[in-house]
């Protein structure tokens, strides 16, 4: 059954302020909306509870990429067109830069945000493995003030999160920190733009004296929650990358997600690609080590 | 500024489309697609999926491509929209126009208005697009007659045409 717009209310308050204080009032009854790319699918199902919606897109407190010294800050409403097209995104970040050119198609990114992405918080969502893998720092805001986070713990469960019901995500922060690091990712769906992933990887590396002195792996699509692969990133650091490392990555890897069949996939080939990507990323960061 | 009297009640707004200021009350979260089809008459942009898959409902606004079925129209306050029906400079029809034309780009022309307005924002950007760029820019919109090889040809052919007028 399609929505009618006049069973809605919609206001567009011009500071983050104004925002801030509206959800302050009424805790958990206005849902933000930046592009409307999850929101308004959800609208035109008739399947959106909210009644009352806040408008967030283009306030420019929440729409600008800050370079700081030790790290860059990336407003919540930039899109994924702001992350591609961004110099320092794509030639420090390049993980999030290809995730963010995977996401949907060009209409997609062009009102698809990164804020939008976090707090949906779909385990299938592109981006979201990359800001794992770069050490991701979440910025809160409500009228209570700001709070920091490590985006690792943000997600607790399928569809659940740490964010209170009178706050907003107002910035993602990346440390910058890992510009000679191997970077490698790959998506693994039924079509490239518009299809949803099946599994997909985010992981650096760095190799020292022919061993894995660092590797840092996400996945997503393969747990209720965007995953960090700690125990194998643990289990391959100071090895060399040979058949029986990767069959050891393999191993930790596959008991580490928690794969599940749905319309896109099903438990027995997400772990088996999961496994295959693992293993891909450690065989390339060893060549990488090997040319370096 | 939170405006208590634009509580489940049409507002007046104002945004400008293919060129001509328009002024309409309207329910906020209205569809864009809709206010563009039901009140100002602007058929061109379709409505297929209507959850931002298939492209068919493209336009753009303030430059960039969106669906306009995504779009609640209060954010499209004061932009600059352009639709299929702007693209022609009366019946001059533009390059991208006479290309679909000359390459049997449309078929049943459902995708059609989406996939040029989709070609011509990617030109404006990739003035010499390879064969990559146009199914990138393209991805967003379906079609389910012509299999996209004209299409991709059509827009291929408007942007040699642009590069040598």
């Amino acid at each position: 059954m399609r929505s009618d717009p006049a069973d809605y209310q919609l206001v567009a308050p011009a500071s983050l302020r104004a925002v801030v204080s509206l959800l302050a009032e009424e805790p958990g009854a206005w849902l933000p909306i930046a592009g409307g790319t999850d929101v308004m699918v959800q609208y035109a199902a008739g399947k959106l509870s909210a009644r009352k919606l806040v408008s967030i897109w283009n306030l420019p407190e929440l729409r600008r990429i800050e370079v700081l010294s030790d790290e860059i800050r990336i407003g919540a409403a930039c899109t994924y067109t702001d992350l591609r097209e961004h110099e320092v995104v794509k030639l420090e970040f390049p993980l999030l830069a290809s995730a963010a050119g995977w996401t949907g198609g060009i209409a997609n990114q062009n009102r698809g945000t990164l804020g939008g992405n976090i707090v949906n918080a779909s385990p299938a969502a592109d981006s979201l493995p990359a800001l794992l893998a770069y050490e991701a720092e979440l910025i809160l805001v409500s009228v209570r003030g700001e709070r920091r986070l490590p985006y690792l713990d943000f997600h607790t469960g399928y569809k659940k999160t740490k964010l209170a019901a009178d706050e907003l995500v107002q910035a993602v922060c990346l440390p910058r920190r890992f510009l000679g690091y191997f970077s490698y990712t790959r998506k693994v769906g039924a079509r490239n733009a518009q299809a949803i992933s099946k599994a997909c990887i985010a992981a650096l590396g760095r190799m020292s004296g022919g061993v894995v002195q660092e590797a840092r792996i996400a996945l997503g699509s393969v747990a209720p929650v965007p995953l960090r692969l700690a125990e194998t990133e643990r289990a391959v650091k100071g090895k060399s990358v040979d058949p029986s490392i990767l069959a050891v990555a393999r191993k930790t890897a596959a008991a580490e997600i928690r794969p599940i069949d749905d319309i896109r996939s099903t438990v027995r080939y997400r772990s088996s690609v999961a496994g295959n990507l693992v293993a891909e990323f450690l065989e390339k960061l060893s060549i990488s080590g090997a040319k370096a | 500024m939170t405006d208590s009297v634009e509580n489940r009640s049409p507002v007046e707004l104002s945004f400008t489309v293919n060129g001509e200021r328009k002024t309409m009350r309207v329910y906020p979260m209205e569809r864009l697609l809709d206010t563009l089809r039901h009140h100002l008459g602007l058929t061109g942009a379709k409505e297929g999926c209507g959850e931002g898959e298939c492209g068919s409902c493209s336009v753009l606004m303030n430059g960039a491509l969106v669906n306009s079925c995504l779009i609640p129209v209060l954010q499209a306050r004061d932009a600059n929209i352009v639709t299929i029906e702007g693209l022609a400079a009366g019946t001059q029809l533009s390059a991208l126009q006479e290309a679909f034309l000359d390459f049997g780009g449309a078929q049943c022309g459902i995708c059609t208005p989406g996939m040029i307005l989709a070609a011509s924002h990617l030109l404006d950007r990739k003035p010499e697009p390879t064969i990559e760029d146009i199914r990138e820019g393209l991805s967003g919109n379906l079609c389910r007659c012509t299999g996209y090889i004209q299409i991709f040809e059509a827009v291929a052919e408007a942007a040699r045409r642009r590069a040598t007028t």
